[in-house]
């Protein structure tokens, strides 16, 4: 009776979980097509070439363009920006925190990075609009500090922990007997960081650089509020940029739901979700392909 | 952004407005009172749109709410476009619009639509405080900001490139300024879109040879508010006396929307803001009466 009702309880928990589990996937699948459904409109209407490689955006215009190409540039300058500011940081803080600093040290150091993340991002942008900003126009003596370069440095303070936090786990996940083997064989501590520690972590250090990226590519508010918002293909780091997200977040609030321009915005909405896709699949095979390499061969 | 959150928290403080005024005044209230009150003066309406009407909405629904405390007025500032679109679906009593309505809209909504101009606002034409031009006419406004002008020295300033800001494509400032200054020609391309009148006059503040337009009610000190001319007319300053005068030329209506005359609630909501009292809140908030 007993391992009856044992069993019962099991398998109540069981679909419990499964049907949790199913949700998340229901949602996730209803999301994706709500997307396409609202969104396909305007590639047919306009064109996918002339939507994606379009260089006017006029939405409320008598004859309205919808020409994505620069905001697709702005996001994608901003984020590598970004990654190329927080990637080199995030992974030199992470190496510290997991080699170097005495335990102590890293404990406190790194919950207070994860801190960091949970900042929320409006005040990000806020800081960056009324702190950062003035000081990058007075420095570099720009006539206005509403840039990528500033939209960039702000995505970068942003995305750190997430780079930082994934970067450490990766680091201290490297079996201790390959620092053990490498220092008795008389290399010193900084050719074994460089040499072994980091080649060996050296997947979980790209799955933290593409989490980082995926982080700033998707931020709305911060960039909102720093980039300077002009509709134009930037021509160097000092111009003003406009992103998808910024311009989704900025306009969805007057559109006229099915019109053509809230499909465009939802348009905008698919081509950002190809654009992490591709992100995490390239992750992805990053992690299946290295994983199965070590498999192979050190084990 | 900053605009959304103020959205957002406008609608909330309104919502609480409206409920606190609903526990507050219900604890006093009597079955007597509610009868004499009647019918008409118990229930609620909505009011949704135009950001820059909102504060007039607001500041009339406080005063109303204060003599008619069994009504509520709930009121959303979400632009001008979104408040006739709620017109248009049947979820608002009352459309707020920046600008008129446009005939496609009309066309969109069964029954006579009714306009009531609730008062009228100007935009100031702003540039950094230290910027040595004097006043601009309407023609050099509308090649600056279309971009044909690009250098503050073809207009009497000094030697550098003029910063063109707009406003995003969403607010009725927009819509106002680009119809009435820019004779319907698109912006410069890279005119800079601020996502509210702050984030503008932020900007404005610091960046010396950044040009801009808010609405007067926005303007302070911390920003020059250039006088402007007409076609052959001497430069007019941008002051509540000249709008009001026709002096000044970038004026606007703002409105106020219902399908069919208003009834009821409405009717006295609206009857009450074109009353003396109703146009001293327009003038308190910024704007300009029109009675």
């Amino acid at each position: 009776m007993e391992t009856r009702l044992s069993n019962y309880y099991e398998k109540g928990i069981k679909y419990f979980f499964g049907l949790i589990a199913g949700t998340s996937i229901l949602l996730l699948f209803l999301i994706f097509s709500l997307l396409f459904r609202e969104g396909l409109g305007v590639f047919s209407n306009v064109g996918v070439t002339n939507f994606i490689l379009g260089t006017r955006w006029l939405p409320v215009s008598e004859t309205p363009f919808f020409g994505a190409l620069p905001m697709i540039i702005g996001s994608i300058i901003v984020t590598l920006g970004a990654g190329m500011l927080a990637i080199p940081a995030g992974i030199s803080i992470a190496v510290y925190l997991a080699e170097v600093a005495p335990r102590s040290v890293r404990e406190v150091a790194k919950a207070v990075i994860e801190l960091l993340a949970g900042i929320p991002s409006v005040v990000y942008g806020f800081l960056g609009l009324t702190v950062l900003a003035p000081v990058i126009k007075d420095l570099l003596n720009l006539p206005s500090a509403l840039t990528a370069f500033t939209a960039a440095l702000v995505l970068a303070i942003m995305s750190l922990p997430t780079v930082v936090s994934i970067s450490e786990d990766a680091l201290d996940a490297v079996p201790r007997e390959y620092r053990e083997a490498s220092l008795a064989l008389g290399a010193t501590k900084w050719e074994t960081t460089v040499k072994i520690v980091l080649p060996s972590a050296r997947s979980g250090l790209m799955a933290a650089s593409m989490l980082g990226l995926g982080r700033a590519i998707g931020e709305t508010m911060a960039v909102l509020m720093v980039a300077g918002n002009a509709m134009i293909i930037p021509h160097f780091i000092f111009d003003p940029v406009r992103t998808i997200t910024a311009s989704i977040a900025a306009e969805m609030g007057e559109t006229v739901q099915g019109g053509l321009h809230y499909q465009a915005l939802f348009g905008l909405g698919v081509v950002l979700f190809t654009i992490t896709f591709v992100i995490n699949l390239i992750t992805d095979l990053i992690f299946t392909r290295t994983s199965s390499v070590k498999r192979g061969t050190s084990l | 952004m900053l605009k959304k959150w103020s959205r957002m928290s406008l609608t909330l403080v309104s919502l609480l407005l409206a409920a606190g005024l609903v526990v507050g005044c219900g604890n006093g209230d009597n079955k007597e009172q509610r009868q004499q009150n009647g019918s008409e003066f118990s229930g609620s309406i909505e009011v949704n749109g135009s950001t820059t009407v909102t504060p007039i909405a607001q500041g009339w629904a406080e005063t109303f709410n204060a003599e008619n405390p069994e009504v509520d007025v709930v009121i959303s500032g979400t632009g001008s476009g979104n408040g006739i679109a709620a017109l248009i679906n049947g979820t608002t009593d009352i459309a707020m619009a920046s600008r008129e309505i446009k005939d496609d809209e009309k066309s969109q909504i069964q029954g006579e639509v009714k306009e009531y101009v609730v008062g009228l606002d100007a935009l100031a034409v702003t540039v950094h405080k230290d910027n040595p031009v004097q006043s601009l006419s309407l023609a050099q406004l509308k090649d600056i900001f279309t971009g044909k002008i690009t250098n503050w020295k073809d207009v009497g300033g000094s030697d550098a490139k003029i910063l063109v800001y707009t406003r995003d494509s969403s607010s009725g400032t927009y819509e106002y300024f680009k119809e009435s200054v820019l004779e319907d020609e698109e912006f410069a391309g890279n005119a800079r879109s601020a996502a509210s009148n702050a984030a503008m006059a932020n900007s404005i503040k610091g960046e010396e040879t950044a040009i801009g337009y808010v609405g007067l009610a926005f303007v302070d000190s911390s920003v020059k508010a250039l006088p402007v001319s007409a076609e052959g007319k001497s430069p007019v300053e941008p002051t509540v006396e000249n709008a009001k005068s026709g002096e000044y030329p970038i004026v606007r209506e703002l409105n106020m929307y219902t399908v069919g005359e208003a009834e009821g609630i409405a009717k006295d909501y609206l009857d009450f803001g074109l009353s003396t009292d109703g146009q001293d809140i327009v003038e308190e908030v910024g704007y300009i009466r029109i009675d």
